[in-house]
């Protein structure tokens, strides 16, 4: 508990004031908890002494779903839906574990495709969770630029697979719609386009005093505690350490592209501290831009789908396949049993791991602190609750 | 290290614990060990200089169908970047496992939920409550022999 002086709680008249701590309720129904997630916040004053997370106002059960699905194709859909701002992301974790009980190589050109899709979904994502990071700290402008250039990315994906939100897009094998005409150069547009815009958010939020005020030396994460806890992605990086799963664990071609992961350097306060992980956010989408660009330019001609069985049956075994998704380590345990349905599909979402660090980095700082924590870990609470 | 090599240097500390190791024929290369035995092991590959597993990728529970539940790690080794798959198979109606989440902090809300979703009990957790589903909630729902309540607080449930 904090140390309050004696003096303080003294009226002008002599007499002591009561003092005492206060539980209050942050949501589920609040705008800075991005969904319905509930803190139940103990406070002394503005000082959050305990942070007690509550999940599960959107569990829909998942895996028990997939497992009453009659196929693995089937499960995608339901996967689209638990990280609803980084679906392509979703689906990509998921096809590739199949993919691997199977032991099935796909076409190149769908590497690429799904390369290039799962970067863009990254800086659309990204775009919301900076955006909207920004309307929790006070900043409305920089959320409506971010949600502009987002625009361009959903046309993108409407005109190759029709959906702008949910795109059931990678199935197991390949995907569900080649690239349409024009794409390519579309696609390259917006990457000449974006490239400069980040200056431009740089410039409206990153560096922004007051933005810095509220979120440099706040929710200071250490290395250690965030390796013990498990925290993946941006938060993980944000920290200082040196790990993407697109490098160190390498999956697809990315082992292709010349890039690099981005750590926090503590350029404006500690290292791991709430601005650390928002600016690895917008180092990340240069990045991506980096790969979208390179995939463009090699990307082969081929099929977009390999010759599995309508009805896939793998044998009986289990793999553990994790992927990096927008938020972190996105991991599918799948068993198979032989037979043409998932026996059991357990998903490590990111979002749901990152979120139990919340009561360790938010003691000891204020009320509005925990806004600018909650928002920086950037939680989705679909992927939390599955 | 290899997944041989690492699954020897368990057997070497622990002879009595390891049931079944397997590195060939198989996806992912496991190892399985007696329930009773997880948190020694846990605490001994996680503090080993040579192993240095401190990063727990996933924890999931299982049910075998043939009545017993099953509880599976995926550990990951961030300094020398190598992998463990760690199982362990318990009786349904003795479903009990030592505790990880001292060892690994990540492991509290995982075991949380294998818990609420499949009722394993983790003895030694600091926090032993429902996570994803209503705190009165009856039954646990990934069970193959799980049937859904007809009511939930006067409502209906099934759909």
């Amino acid at each position: 508990m904090a140390e309050i002086s004696e003096e303080i709680i003294k009226t002008s008249t002599g007499t002591t004031l009561r003092h005492e701590e206060m539980v209050i309720n942050m949501g589920p129904q609040h705008p800075s908890t991005h969904g319905v997630l509930r803190l139940e916040v103990v406070v002394d004053g503005e000082i959050v002494i305990d942070v007690i997370p509550h999940i599960g106002y959107l569990h829909r059960c998942f895996e028990k779903h997939a497992e009453s699905m009659t196929n693995y194709q089937q499960v995608v859909p339901y996967v689209d839906r638990m990280d609803y701002c980084a679906a392509m992301n979703m689906d990509f974790g998921y096809v590739l574990a199949v993919e691997k009980l199977l032991g099935i190589q796909v076409p190149e050109r769908v590497e690429y495709i799904r390369v290039i899709m799962a970067e863009l979904q990254r800086i659309a994502s990204h775009l919301i969770a900076a955006g909207t990071y920004g309307l929790d700290i006070g900043a409305f402008t920089p959320f409506l630029y971010m949600f502009r250039e987002r625009e361009r990315i959903l046309d993108l994906f409407e005109m190759t697979c029709g959906a702008r939100l949910l795109y059931n897009y990678m199935w197991v094998g390949g995907v569900s719609h080649d690239l349409p005409p024009g794409f390519i150069d579309k696609a390259k547009d917006f990457c000449q386009y974006f490239r400069p815009k980040i200056k431009e958010y740089n410039d409206l939020l990153s560096y922004n005093e007051i933005f810095i005020k509220r979120t440099a030396n706040v929710g200071i994460l250490p290395k250690d505690v965030a390796i013990s806890y498990g925290i993946s992605g941006p938060v993980l990086r944000g920290s200082g350490v040196n790990f993407d799963l697109r490098r160190d664990d390498p999956y697809s071609i990315y082992h292709k592209f010349d890039w690099q992961p981005e750590i926090g350097k503590g350029e404006v306060g500690t290292v791991g501290d709430c601005w650390d992980r928002y600016m690895v956010r917008m180092r990340e989408m240069e990045q991506s831009i980096n790969i979208v660009e390179q995939a463009l330019n090699q990307i082969p001609e081929g099929n977009i789908a390999s010759a599995i069985p309508k009805r896939i049956r793998p044998n009986p075994g289990d793999v553990y396949v994790r992927t990096e998704s927008a938020r972190g380590e996105l991991g599918f345990y799948v068993i198979s049993d032989g037979s043409g349905k998932p026996y059991r599909i357990k998903a490590r979402s990111p979002s749901f791991v990152n979120l139990s660090v919340i009561p360790e980095i938010s003691r000891g700082g204020m009320i509005a602190d925990l806004v600018a924590i909650a928002g920086s870990l950037d939680i989705v609470l679909g992927e939390v609750d599955r | 290290m290899t997944s041989q090599e690492i699954h020897e240097k368990i057997k070497l500390q622990f002879p009595a614990a390891v049931l079944e190791s397997k590195t060939e024929g198989v996806v992912d290369p496991f190892i399985k060990i007696a329930p009773e035995y997880v948190a020694d092991v846990a605490s001994f590959i996680r503090d080993n200089e040579e192993l240095g597993f401190d990063f727990l990728m996933c924890l999931s529970g299982i049910d075998y169908g043939k009545g017993t539940l099953g509880v599976i790690y995926n550990i990951f080794s961030m300094k020398h970047r190598h992998k463990l798959n760690l199982k362990v198979e318990v009786p349904k109606d003795k479903a009990e496992v030592p505790s990880v989440s001292l060892i690994w902090n990540t492991a509290n809300w995982h075991e949380r939920e294998a818990y609420d979703l499949m009722g394993i009990i983790f003895i030694g957790h600091p926090d032993p409550r429902r996570i994803l589903m209503p705190y009165d909630w009856e039954g646990h729902p990934l069970r193959k022999d799980y049937k859904t309540p007809e009511f939930y607080q006067g409502m209906k449930v099934p759909y």
